[in-house]
């Protein structure tokens, strides 16, 4: 039975966020526009562009190998893990696959040496160069990545994410403990690296030297780019969603219902967007940081993930 | 005779029928019937280690007329293990051979050095005795000496490589002696039976383990013991390095469980934390300078260095926590150090038998001048890809398991039924974590750029452009050895129970085998199946893929020559990111440790100054524990040299009174 309503929810993740990351990405556009005094192209442009880019006639480039096709369903396949095995809408975990928090940095890891391996693939000195500076900040960003996994780790016993969102909901206290908020300062910052937003890459850019993200993906075009798109928008939905999660775990399913279900799509949808809308405005204030400022930006993190650690074992 | 000395003896006479064809063989055969008689021997390794750590006992006993115990040949389960890694890396390597070797690789002593070194690291971790374990480690030594000297002739660097090896390795074996000496002469036996009497706080105990961990370290790779790597796997042919690499440094490893776990187990807990130090500082270093190497056998002799230290860091943490009676942790952090051993073999020896390969088929191994090898040579870029995923620990590889079984040992070692079991530990147990975050982050980075730089693109040089793929042999070996990557990646719940076998006598405790393949750490509550997530992955790709197949049956795609317009057709090959310029922003972050020295001379067109003609960029980076421990080290023993040359001018009336006052002195002592 436990098993059968794993499999529907993480059903009703990936449905779910399959539609919602095209969405969340038009709100945070939208929002910033709209703060920056320009029109904006509606909330639902992500949408158009991913139709637009399905149709077209992909061009590759004759030097080119199976990478630049593969690549980019890797990525997407791993955000579509991430989505199934991250408590998202519930915190049933799949029998003998739990949501380990270990397996899940290593299944978006996938996605990030896909992206890398493609950035190289097109064979010019852009997508090296981005492919190059992506992997820098990859290898970087991981210390703080595991370590703040481990501080969150400490209260519930466990690296399992849903019984770490369930020990959150069970005793909120967790989440306002020194500890646990050092574990997600750090995690978000993290995170924020790890999707490419400000302050260490700029999203909108194009054509910029200082771009990380942009640039692996110029030599893509059509299908082969509408995965690197919304495999890497899957991948910022379903991180914000497991922070969302983590800061206020109600409305989680944890024991399976129709109605349950309902509360738990609508909750997360919600506060994914909410997340979404606080990140845009958040970034309006950012300027990008040089890149080279980047590996201190995340060895603050770094202490912030170790303290956590350190102060879960000698204070708590 | 048991089945196990039957093996051994059948291993000897086949080393020494391999011996003698190689001597006596004709050359057009040579290496056809050595790596025949390789292959058998490492089989015959594979099948008595197999039984051996399937729990068979007996062994060889050799009668000695020395008054000290017998030797004796006898492999227990722990033993039977690394046999079973060292030959199953040995049949990939004789494969390979067979028809890799030509001109001096292939030559009467290098043929004849080969079954001398396999049979020589199957004899050690069958030893249970100090003095056979120390005669086979020669006969190991012995043998990849002579290997990797096979192109001494005609390359400079082989012979320098040579001479630090003999150095390096001669140095681990005093140490290795040194330390069995001690407990030998505190124990009164040199069987480890007699060995395993000595209390593990004692004083000899404690001078032995630093001399064994000096001993042992430098054949594993550690750090500060490692300077002997960069220039010897390079400089090896690739079989060989890949033997070494894959193989022989697994007997440093198993020197260092035979010490810390039969011989002296449960040591003090500064032996642990030393250990710990040591791996650590070992995987850090050894990945760093791994992720900024542009030569690819070079990357992988440092990388070499970092999963040996994540090896010892495993086996240091599991003695900690062990001294904290944390023993599921303990258990779990060793079979992960095993794992990771047992991994390493399979994904590393792929690795240098593929840089082989793109050896053989464009004679180069500066990753700068590679690219593109993918179209051409897919068999070799399929294997070199899986084995590089290995490394870099992404599933559903053999190095994912046995990372993540280490980082989930190490979260769960801080804390016993919710206490914290000690400050060491939880200042240590984090730090662990990071050590190995980084060099798992740094690892990521190293194999995308040792892969995308030489497998995808475009050729950078004319060589890379004409490459072809490598004869069917070749290929057979290196798809084996990806197979075994993935192979233990799929199924690690069976192996995992196997190796738990040689470090408990009740190993369900700490590892058990679930549902598809997938293992289970019940003591402290983590499971992986790795079949079911392939499974997950295949059915979420079914939507995607079906989406593709659509899409590229209305909207067929279009090759274009240029890819990047915005360059116009001056876009060239040279112009790509090379792999010394991936590296560059890391070499940038972690300039203080790296210590590299660049050098750009530009120079300007002659009637302005504005306008540069050429830019000359030349960076490079040495390994700064060699230029900063060794050099000086080296230095003084050349002034040494240089002011006893005066002692010793070759004046034989100087020699006659030197041999004078010598016997005086005796006369003097005596009469006292």
């Amino acid at each position: 039975m436990a098993a059968v309503s794993a499999i529907i929810i993480a059903l009703v993740q990936v449905v779910l966020f399959v539609f919602l990351a095209p969405l969340l990405i038009g709100v945070i556009r939208q929002v910033r526009a709209t703060i920056e005094g320009r029109a904006g192209a509606g909330i639902w442009q992500p949408w158009r562009d991913v139709r637009k880019l399905l149709v077209k006639n992909p061009v590759r480039a004759a030097d080119s190998s199976w990478m630049l096709r593969v690549g980019p369903v890797a990525l997407m396949v791993s955000s579509l893990l991430l989505c199934v095995l991250l408590p998202l809408v519930g915190t049933i975990p799949f029998p003998s696959i739990p949501s380990d928090l270990f397996v899940i940095v290593s299944v978006m890891l996938i996605g990030v040496v896909a992206l890398a391996l493609v950035g190289l693939d097109g064979g010019t000195a852009f997508g090296g160069m981005g492919s190059s500076r992506h992997m820098t900040v990859a290898a970087l960003v991981e210390p703080t990545l595991l370590l703040s996994v481990y501080a969150l780790s400490i209260p519930a016993g466990t690296s399992t994410i849903s019984a770490i969102v369930e020990t959150r909901l069970f005793s909120p206290e967790v989440i306002i403990s020194p500890v646990s908020v050092l574990a997600l300062v750090a995690l978000s910052i993290a995170i924020m690296a790890e999707t490419g937003r400000l302050p260490v890459d700029n999203p909108g850019t194009h054509l910029e030297l200082t771009m990380l993200h942009e640039a692996m993906t110029l030599e893509a075009s059509g299908r082969d780019l509408v995965w690197l798109e919304v495999g890497s928008w899957l991948k910022l939905a379903a991180l914000l969603g497991l922070v969302s999660n983590l800061i206020a775990p109600w409305g989680v399913v944890t024991d399976f219902s129709a109605l349950g279900l309902l509360i738990g799509v609508v909750s997360i949808a919600v506060k994914v967007l909410v997340l979404g809308v606080l990140l845009s405005v958040g970034e309006i204030f950012l300027a990008k940081v040089r890149l080279f400022q980047v590996p201190e930006l995340l060895a603050g993190s770094f202490a912030l993930a170790f303290l956590a650690v350190t102060a879960s074992y000698l204070v708590a | 005779m048991t089945g196990i000395g039957a093996g051994l003896l059948l291993q000897l006479g086949l080393g020494a029928l391999a011996v003698v064809s190689a001597l006596a063989g004709a050359p057009s055969l040579r290496s056809r019937a050595g790596g025949i008689l390789c292959t058998l021997i490492a089989v015959t390794g594979f099948l008595t280690g197999l039984a051996a750590l399937l729990g068979a006992t007996g062994g060889l006993l050799i009668p000695i007329a020395l008054p000290m115990d017998p030797l004796l040949l006898a492999p227990d389960r722990l033993g039977g293990l690394f046999m079973l890694i060292v030959s199953g890396v040995g049949i990939l390597v004789s494969l390979y051979a067979m028809s890799s070797t030509r001109g001096p690789d292939a030559s009467r002593t290098a043929w004849a050095a080969m079954p001398v070194f396999l049979v020589g690291m199957q004899l050690v971790p069958a030893a249970t005795d100090s003095v056979s374990f120390l005669l086979a480690w020669e006969i190991m030594t012995l043998g990849s000496t002579v290997l990797l000297l096979a192109d001494h002739a005609s390359r400079a660097t082989v012979a320098s490589a040579g001479i630090w090896y003999s150095a390096m390795s001669q140095l681990s074996f005093f140490f290795i002696l040194a330390g069995f000496a001690v407990l030998a002469a505190a124990s009164n036996g040199t069987s480890f039976t007699n060995l395993q009497a000595i209390e593990p706080g004692s004083g000899p105990a404690n001078v032995a383990f630093v001399l064994f961990l000096l001993g042992f370290g430098g054949k594993a790779e550690l750090v500060p013991l490692h300077v002997w790597v960069p220039r010897v796997l390079p400089e090896a042919p690739s079989h060989v390095s890949a033997a070494m690499s894959g193989a022989m440094v697994k007997i440093g490893v198993y020197g260092g469980l035979l010490v810390c776990v039969r011989l002296l187990p449960d040591g003090p807990a500064w032996w642990a934390i030393a250990i710990m130090l040591v791996g650590g500082a070992s995987a850090l270093y050894g990945i760093l300078q791994a992720s900024v190497s542009s030569d690819l056998k070079v990357l992988l002799a440092y990388s070499t260095t970092e999963n040996m230290g994540l090896v010892f860091l495993g086996l240091g943490a599991s003695m900690l926590l062990r001294g904290y009676d944390a023993t599921a942790a303990a258990d779990a952090a060793l079979v992960a150090a095993l794992l990771l051993a047992v991994s390493h073999a399979a994904f590393k020896s792929t690795l240098f038998l593929g840089a082989g390969a793109i050896i053989h088929a464009t004679g180069e191994r500066n990753l700068d001048r590679l690219g593109g090898l993918g179209a051409r040579m897919p068999v070799t870029a399929s294997a070199f890809g899986i084995a590089s995923l290995g490394a870099a620990a992404i599933p559903i590889t053999s190095g994912f398991v046995a990372e993540w079984m280490l980082l989930q040992s190490l979260i769960h070692g801080g804390r016993l039924d919710g206490a914290v079991v000690s400050v060491a530990a939880s200042v240590a147990m984090p730090l662990a974590v990071a050590v190995i975050a980084l060099t798992a982050g740094l690892a990521l980075l190293t194999f995308v750029k040792a892969y995308g730089i030489a497998f995808l693109a475009r050729p950078r040089s004319v060589e890379a452009a004409d490459a072809r793929e490598v004869p069917p042999l070749m290929q057979l070996a290196l798809a084996l050895g990806a197979l075994s990557v993935l192979a233990l990646g799929l199924l690690p719940g069976p192996i995992a129970a196997l190796v738990a076998n040689t470090i408990s006598s009740n190993p369900t405790v700490a590892v058990q085998s679930v549902g598809l393949g997938g293992v289970s750490l019940p003591g402290i509550g983590a499971v992986l199946d790795p079949i079911i997530l392939v499974a997950l992955s295949a059915l979420v790709a079914i939507p995607v893929i079906v989406s593709i197949i659509v899409s590229a049956r209305r909207h067929p795609h279009r090759t274009i020559d240029l890819p990047w317009g915005g360059g116009g057709s001056r876009a060239r090959p040279r112009m790509q990111y090379t792999a010394t310029s991936y590296a560059e922003p890391l070499v940038r972050v972690f300039d203080d440790v790296l210590k590299p020295s660049r050098d750009v001379q530009v120079t300007h067109v002659a009637e302005s100054r504005y306008l540069v003609e050429h830019v000359r960029v030349e960076q490079r980076v040495s390994d700064v524990i060699e230029t900063r421990l060794y050099r000086p080290v080296l230095n003084l023993f050349q002034r040494y040299g240089i002011v006893v040359r005066h002692v010793a001018n070759g004046s034989i009336h100087r020699y006659l009174s030197y041999s004078f006052v010598a016997l005086l002195i005796v006369l003097i002592v005596v009469s006292l």
